[in-house]
């Protein structure tokens, strides 16, 4: 498959007067044609800056970027009519229609005007296209910002946060919609912090976390690779969880006690739990994998999961080592 | 092309250009219904009536003058002598000091009077270009518009240089409309109720430049409020840098030079180099300096200030704010 948006060792530091924030730290992503991509990062971990940057809105201070096989920022002007971006939270003018709005991008952007209608359709603002964008919901304004992002037909859409503001049957309908546009070949890439969504519609994700990649590929080899493969297991007595514990960890085992379970991992074969312990008289009554998903997979790569009796601040997620230079582009 | 139409109707799209445009124009209209309804042509019938008011002021004052030395000339030798004059010396009116024309309603006369109403017209019509100017880049910067639109088009000089053409273009055609209006109706006024005498090819070329100084006063004032909006990139960057101008440079600056007796301290004031621009030019005085000459005594210095002069700081202080927001416009992130 051919690579729609490359990135490759992108670094955009901030200089304020209390320091130097390196907002992007040699990151790097690739998004296959025809897929839905998610993109995903604690709060403050780049997101949006890629986004901007990829986009023209930001000047980065090191890295290469590609979208649809063009080098960005020179070829923007040539690639930028086949890429529909919502960059945060949709911004309009309060006083415009849905469809003065839509119109006004159209005419700048040459698209026929015809197009305006069936994006508004697409999105379920026909209704209301008439009325001013400052009497609708978040909810509406952000299937506005869809409409406006899909009114170019672009080859590549970029979506920031789609579903914010979404009640449950829009978070759906926007599944639907990803999933249509995805089989009609436009490529999709999502930034979300609705991790099950990303889950369910995504072929492939991105996470990002501190300015850098820290895992990337498709949802299922993401979720194999940083899967813990604990196993749950509880024996017939309660009594009996602490020698069990003992024993498992003489044969090599992690485990944690919990008040009436054991989570154990790092053994190849489940099998040898329930021989060890039948040797020592402790019968298995409950020998469980346990799935890993992708919110808990993402806690544990940024390092964000909420510990007891500590408040995480916005910049506390963990950072994955400084890449090489070899790294990234295409791989 | 298409970015510039979809600008053009951005911008006349949007309710706050509307009203402000409306506003505006709401002000000349009770300006010209102003000048036509309190001017009035000079007819027999009118001309009886203000003889018949003068001769009726004379009669009066006549009255008064003759009463005021009958008292004067009762009052000798009593107290209430030293409450007047010699009596000889009581004023006696004259015929000639109540004359017939002071007592008639004004005439618009258009060769005399038009000038002023010119550069009352532009100086209006820059407000109102400056804060729309200042506004309608301002809006699309707060709103997030400015975002939408550079994803749409990416190339950022492009897309400031098209929406400041659009404004100016359109301000443009605005100006010359209206200007086009005012001049028509006062000439209307002129006819109904004034005179155009004097009004020869010459003055009518005059009028015209003016107004075409008038026009380019307009959109320097509108490219101005889009510069500094833009460099703020909010409408109330513009319009607080319009407010501290005005109380730093015009009352504060007027006031301390003032205070320190710079010479030609209105020289360092915008209304002098605006009139200077309109006018052709505009005269500043030291008044604290003497130019003796034995004919005329004691004259204060003056200098002149000429409208290619006002016009070169003109240009300068558009190109620098221009020019600057066009560079951040290049250089700065969007954020």
């Amino acid at each position: 498959m051919n690579a729609v948006l490359e990135i490759q060792g992108l670094r955009k530091t901030y200089r304020s007067r209390k320091g130097v924030r390196r907002a992007l730290d040699g990151f790097d992503m690739v998004v296959e044609a025809g897929q839905v991509h998610g993109f995903l990062g604690p709060n403050g971990s780049g997101k949006t800056t890629t986004l901007r940057t990829l986009l023209g809105l930001i000047r980065p201070n090191g890295g290469r970027m590609a979208l649809l096989g063009r080098e960005v920022p020179q070829a923007l002007p040539e690639v930028a009519g086949l890429v529909g971006a919502i960059v945060e939270s949709p911004q309009f003018f309060g006083n415009f229609s849905a469809r003065d709005t839509l119109s006004l991008l159209a005419d700048a952007g040459g698209v026929e005007r015809a197009r305006v209608h069936e994006v508004l359709e697409l999105v379920g603002l026909r209704d209301r296209a008439g009325d001013r964008v400052k009497t609708y919901s978040l909810g509406m304004k952000q299937r506005l910002a869809v409409a406006s992002a899909l009114l170019k037909n672009p080859q590549l859409l970029i979506l920031d946060e789609p579903a914010n503001g979404l009640d449950p049957g829009g978070i759906r309908e926007m599944r639907t919609l990803m999933r249509n546009l995805a089989e009609s070949g436009m490529t999709v890439v999502l930034s979300s912090h609705i991790l099950g969504e990303i889950q369910l519609i995504c072929d492939s994700v991105t996470i990002i976390s501190a300015g850098r990649r820290v895992a990337a590929g498709s949802v299922a080899d993401v979720l194999a690779q940083h899967a813990a493969s604990a196993v749950r297991v509880r024996v017939e007595s309660v009594a009996d969880l602490t020698g069990s514990a003992g024993a498992l960890r003489e044969i090599g085992a992690q485990v944690v006690v919990e008040p009436d379970h054991l989570m154990v991992s790092g053994l190849a074969h489940p099998s040898a739990i329930t021989r060890t312990l039948a040797a020592r008289g402790i019968y298995v009554s409950e020998l469980a994998p346990v799935a890993v998903d992708l919110e808990s997979v993402f806690l544990e790569l940024t390092g964000t999961a909420p510990v007891e009796g500590e408040h995480r601040q916005v910049d506390e997620s963990a950072a994955a080592p400084a890449p090489t230079v070899n790294g990234g582009w295409g791989q | 092309m298409s970015l510039y139409t979809a600008e053009t109707r951005r911008l006349t799209k949007r309710r706050f250009t509307r009203f402000f445009v409306l506003g505006t124009l709401l002000v000349l209209a009770a300006i010209v219904a102003g000048m036509f309804f309190t001017n009035h042509k000079a007819s027999p019938e009118r001309l009886a009536a203000a003889q018949a008011e003068a001769d009726s002021q004379y009669q009066f004052a006549v009255q008064q003058a003759s009463k005021e030395t009958a008292d004067c000339q009762a009052a000798q030798g009593t107290p209430a002598a030293q409450n007047y004059p010699p009596c000889d010396q009581i004023y006696q009116p004259a015929r000639e000091d109540f004359r017939a024309e002071w007592y008639m309603d004004p005439m618009f006369d258009f060769r005399e009077q038009f000038g002023f109403l010119v550069t009352a017209l532009a100086a209006l019509l820059a407000v109102m270009a400056f804060v729309i100017g200042a506004t309608y880049v301002g809006a699309e910067w707060s709103s997030g518009g400015m975002m939408n639109l550079l994803l749409w088009r990416p190339r950022r000089l492009q897309v400031l240089g098209t929406k400041l053409a659009a404004l100016l273009v359109s301000l443009g055609v605005f100006t010359v409309v209206v200007s086009a209006a005012w001049t028509g109706l006062f000439v209307l006024t002129a006819q109904l109720r004034g005179t155009l005498a004097g009004m020869t090819s010459g003055a009518w070329q005059s009028i015209l430049l003016m107004e075409l100084r008038g026009m380019v006063l307009v959109l320097a004032a509108g490219a101005v409020g889009f510069g500094l909006a833009s460099l703020g990139r909010h409408t109330a960057m513009a319009l607080g840098a319009a407010i501290g101008a005005i109380i730093v440079f015009q009352f504060g600056l007027g006031t301390v030079l003032s205070l320190a007796k710079v010479p030609f301290a209105e020289a360092y004031l915008v209304p002098v180099w605006a009139l200077a621009w309109m006018d052709k030019s505009a005269v500043a005085t030291d008044w604290n300096s003497c130019d003796y000459s034995s004919t005329s005594g004691c004259e204060p210095a003056t200098i002149t200030i000429t409208w290619p002069m006002a016009g070169g700081v003109l240009a300068a202080v558009v190109l620098l704010i221009v020019g600057a927001a066009m560079w951040t416009m290049r250089s700065r992130d969007v954020t």
